[in-house]
């Protein structure tokens, strides 16, 4: 059993408390190090694939689990952090300031997407982001100048204080440590006021407002930040890719997006990284049992969709708090052992209440 | 002396008149009952101090300031907190966090600070923790201080709810109903800490209340409203006494 | 007539034929969100499969044309009920945003699982008015086009009758807003909504035996649900006349885009007007006004 003796009021807010978890985050931290080291390449690339689904998950689950905006459509921001990175690339900014610019621009179109949000919520801010996404790639389909459209566009190699990044270990701790910053500056958002505004802008505008928070700001605040971090993804996605075209960013992508966060577990920020594994080790999962089934399953290309619908169905039916809460109830069935009760997590039976008549 | 001043006040959805040409003061550090029969406009009231609604006619006017058209998240600024009749607190969160939220008018830090969680935004931190542990000692909440609020019993939720408000340190309290789901115990905690609030903490406090008993106990002067209408106002025995509030809410 | 009024009412007229097929979406659509709040994102796979269904019926197994509708109705109908009764019952009481999941979970498993029996390559199948067109002067329409407008007329009158006027209508929607009062008022709240599911299934099959004869029985048949959410959006969310009136207003909208206005726009077209009906106008045409009591 644990109980929390705290000394200080630092102490519920430390990100590292127990003695067990420096152990555990060390353990994975001196792992991810050395496995370039130990894994064939095929899985290091797969591992960079995950460092940058991670971010734009983590991107998306402040915006979704945090705050509440419900957004189909994530992957347009991507589209626009990769092209718009490629671009600057290719008309001689250097790389930080690529990325950098990408990300703003990004972010720009955030802002642009986030005001509508301040009037339209819940059902139709889905609908308005899924039609964005559509839009987006559209445009980018047709804008042939800039994107090449379906032509595609090529991406230089990432060179960074004109060290090359482009080889797959390099490339691989870029990745890592663009993830390692991007998860500790959201890790301390969320503990600190802005995150706690975002709760309380999803759980309750109305009191959220008589607290003295600016339920608007704070919504397209959050879909600044989420924009801005899923560009740096993007950005770094176009180094993965290496070649873009406008297919690569549609509604499947922001599909996976979605179930990453919500199987992952909306509300934590370790969730939306459980997810990310999840979803994107997926294809390659299937591809591994594929031998296993008989031909005439194995053989069309629907079996990946229908293994993310019916995980996806799964987990919203029998576990709605995601991958964390999995994890959760691990750790407190190890922590109380032999004491856990089975229905230490059940709630009552609840009706449905209209939402729109709230 | 007006601490807290209603002009005139009128609100009307289409046709429906919810608050029909209002008027009352409340003096400082004083504890003020609304009461009246269900669709008097009693929530409206408060709905239209805080800016949920705009008045269409009349005036709000708090320690000598008109706030009628002050924006809806300012209010607090202007020393006004209020709890809602449905409870409506931050049910993915926990108690320590919904009375935290509470402290989000002070001065804190800016967003760079906050990201890479310098000193200053950890001693704000502290501060603001060290605010709230008081609030949780007065209200009795220590047991339930980490619980999520969506687990906890309803008349814990109740005081939650006033905590958060209190965290606001507010100079006027407006408490929508706090008493209704209470057990009679709970009803004699809350007039204590209402009481306390205002001696100690120096709060004026203007209550919407159905439980006459918490009304006789706590409040200095109640006002009655029928059908968005000023019934009666004056102390507490001259309404209950007071013909028309008889027929229209108290019965015989 | 001039060549450009001819153009105008030909446009018009194609424009009402499709716009057609996006109504009868659309009040698939909202008869469930009606009955359950639930925003129904499988609605244009059961469409599609629907269609798979009739082709295989009529295509492979030979049956005649009216059996096979009558037999790929009952069958959606089964499934949406199966769906309700055993899927969607699973999230009751969770807010909005798990039976948007869930619906998108099962439209991923519907599309898969077609994708997997039938593959990849497009079909079609004849109907009783294939090929067979009627003049009205000098327009052109095809004869399976009227066939729709007249069934999206129907449908829409049976509805808003049946929702407006029959016990059974306003308990279905009793249960949508307050559904533990719906109980207690003795509705049968979970037989209801399995039967709103299973006639919104059924809704959707005939969809998609009159659209595919047009667009080609293939997995992209799905994709009508946006153009159906278009509609719903324009003619405004929660209304049953609203979403024949958008529905007919998108397809006019996208036909004269197609002509009108620069290349591309066309298929973007109702995307565009859902964005800007939820920026400038979120009640949208003859839409209900919601708000929050506190």
């Amino acid at each position: 059993m644990r109980f929390d003796y705290d000394t200080s009021y630092a102490d519920p807010q430390r990100l590292l408390r127990y003695r067990s978890q420096w152990i555990a985050y060390g353990t994975l931290v001196l792992a991810l190090i050395a496995a370039p080291w130990v894994l064939p390449p095929y899985y290091v690339g797969e591992l960079n694939y995950l460092f940058i689904v991670s971010i734009a998950s983590l991107a998306l689950m402040i915006l979704t689990g945090y705050t509440g905006q419900v957004s189909l459509g994530h992957a347009a921001f991507m589209a626009i952090g990769a092209y718009a990175h490629a671009w600057f690339l290719n008309n001689g900014l250097g790389f930080i300031a690529s990325i950098l610019c990408a990300s703003a621009l990004t972010a720009a179109v955030g802002l642009v997407i986030g005001l509508p949000a301040i009037r339209v919520s819940g059902l139709y801010l889905a609908m308005i982001t899924l039609a964005g996404a559509l839009v987006t790639e559209q445009i980018i389909g047709r804008w042939k100048d800039v994107t090449g459209g379906y032509s595609g566009l090529s991406v230089p190699a990432p060179i960074v204080f004109g060290f090359d990044f482009g080889s797959l270990r390099a490339f691989y701790f870029l990745c890592l440590f663009v993830l390692v910053l991007v998860l500790s500056g959201l890790l301390n958002l969320m503990r600190g006021r802005t995150g706690r505004a975002f709760v309380g802008v999803r759980d309750s505008e109305a009191a959220a407002y008589t607290l003295g928070i600016w339920v608007g700001g704070h919504k397209v605040l959050a879909f600044v930040i989420s924009a801005f971090v899923t560009g740096i993804a993007g950005a770094l996605l176009a180094h993965h890719l290496q070649f873009l075209t406008p297919d690569g960013f549609g509604l499947t992508l922001s599909m996976e997006l979605v179930l990453m966060v919500v199987i992952g577990g909306l509300g934590s920020l370790r969730g939306a990284v459980f997810g990310a594994v999840l979803i994107g080790l997926l294809p390659t999962l299937i591809s591994k049992i594929k031998p296993a089934l008989p031909a005439s399953i194995a053989t069309q290309f629907g079996l990946e969709t229908f293994v993310f619908g019916l995980i996806l169905a799964l987990f919203v039916m029998f576990e709605p708090a995601g991958l964390n809460g999995r994890w959760i109830k691990l750790k407190v069935l190890l922590q109380n052992f032999p004491l856990y009760r089975r229905n230490t997590f059940r709630r009552g039976k609840v009706y449905m209440h209209s939402e729109r008549y709230r | 002396m007006s601490y807290f001043r209603v002009e005139n006040l009128s609100l009307s959805f289409g046709g429906v008149h919810a608050i029909n040409d209002l008027s009352f003061v409340v003096s400082q550090r004083e504890i003020f009952a609304i009461i009246g029969p269900n669709g008097a406009g009693k929530t409206s009231v408060f709905n239209v101090v805080t800016r949920v609604f705009s008045a269409n006619n009349g005036r709000v006017i708090f320690d000598g300031r008109d706030i009628t058209d002050t924006p809806r998240h300012r209010i607090v600024d202007c020393g006004i907190a209020r709890t809602f009749q449905n409870i409506e607190l931050f049910e993915g969160a926990s108690v320590i966090d919904n009375l935290l939220l509470g402290c989000h008018r002070f001065p804190y830090g800016n967003l760079v600070a906050e990201l890479c969680w310098l000193p200053g935004i950890r001693r704000v931190e502290a501060e603001a923790r060290a605010k709230v542990e008081e609030i949780i000692d007065f209200l009795e909440l220590a047991p339930y201080r980490t619980h999520i609020v969506s687990a906890l019993p309803y008349g814990v939720r109740k005081v939650v709810e006033l905590g958060r408000a209190l965290a606001t340190q507010p100079r006027l309290l407006l408490l929508d109903e706090p008493a209704s789901g209470l057990n009679p115990e709970e009803a004699r905690d809350l007039a204590f800490w209402i009481d306390d609030i205002r001696s100690d903490l120096g709060i004026t406090v203007v209550m919407i209340e159905h439980d006459m008993s918490l009304v006789a106990e706590a409040a200095d002067r109640v006002m009655c409203m029928n059908a968005g209408q000023l019934l009666a106002i004056g102390s507490v025995s001259e309404v209950q006494s007071n013909p028309d509030v008889v027929a229209a809410y108290l019965g015989t | 007539m001039n060549a450009q009024l001819v153009q105008f009412l030909q446009l018009s007229l194609n424009g009402v034929a499709i716009g057609s097929i996006y109504a009868l979406v659309a009040l698939g659509i909202v008869l469930t969100y009606k009955a359950t709040e639930v925003l129904n994102f499988a609605y244009g796979d059961i469409l599609m499969m629907s269609a798979f269904i009739g082709w295989g019926l009529i295509a492979v197994v030979g049956l005649p044309f009216w059996l096979a509708v009558l037999i790929t109705i009952a069958i959606a109908a089964f499934l949406g009920y199966m769906l309700d009764r055993h899927i969607m019952r699973t999230i009751v009481g969770q807010p909005q945003f798990a039976g948007v999941m869930l619906t998108i979970a099962v439209a991923f498993m519907l599309r898969g699982a077609v994708s997997m029996m039938f593959g990849p390559t497009s079909r079609n199948y004849p109907t009783p008015w294939s090929g067979q067109i009627t003049h009205l002067g000098p327009l052109v329409i095809a004869d399976l086009s009227l066939v729709i407008l007249a069934t999206a007329l129907l449908v829409t009158a049976l509805l808003f009758l049946f929702l407006r006027y029959t016990q059974l209508g306003i308990a279905i929607q009793a249960a949508s807003q307050n559904q533990l009062a719906a109980y207690l008022c003795g509705i049968r709240v979970k037989w209801l909504n399995s039967l709103v599911w299973g006639v919104a299934a059924a809704m959707a099959a005939v969809c998609g035996l009159l659209l595919a004869p047009t667009a080609l029985v293939d997995i992209s048949l799905w994709f009508v649900v946006l153009k159906g959410l278009a509609a719903l959006v324009l003619g405004g969310f929660g209304s049953v006349p609203g979403a024949i009136i958008g529905g007919l207003l998108i397809g006019l909208i996208e036909q004269f885009a197609g002509v009108y206005l620069p290349d591309g726009f066309k298929e973007m077209m109702a995307q565009l007007v859902l964005i800007g009906v939820l920026i400038f106008w979120p009640r949208g045409l003859l839409g209900e006004a919601h708000g929050r009591r506190v």
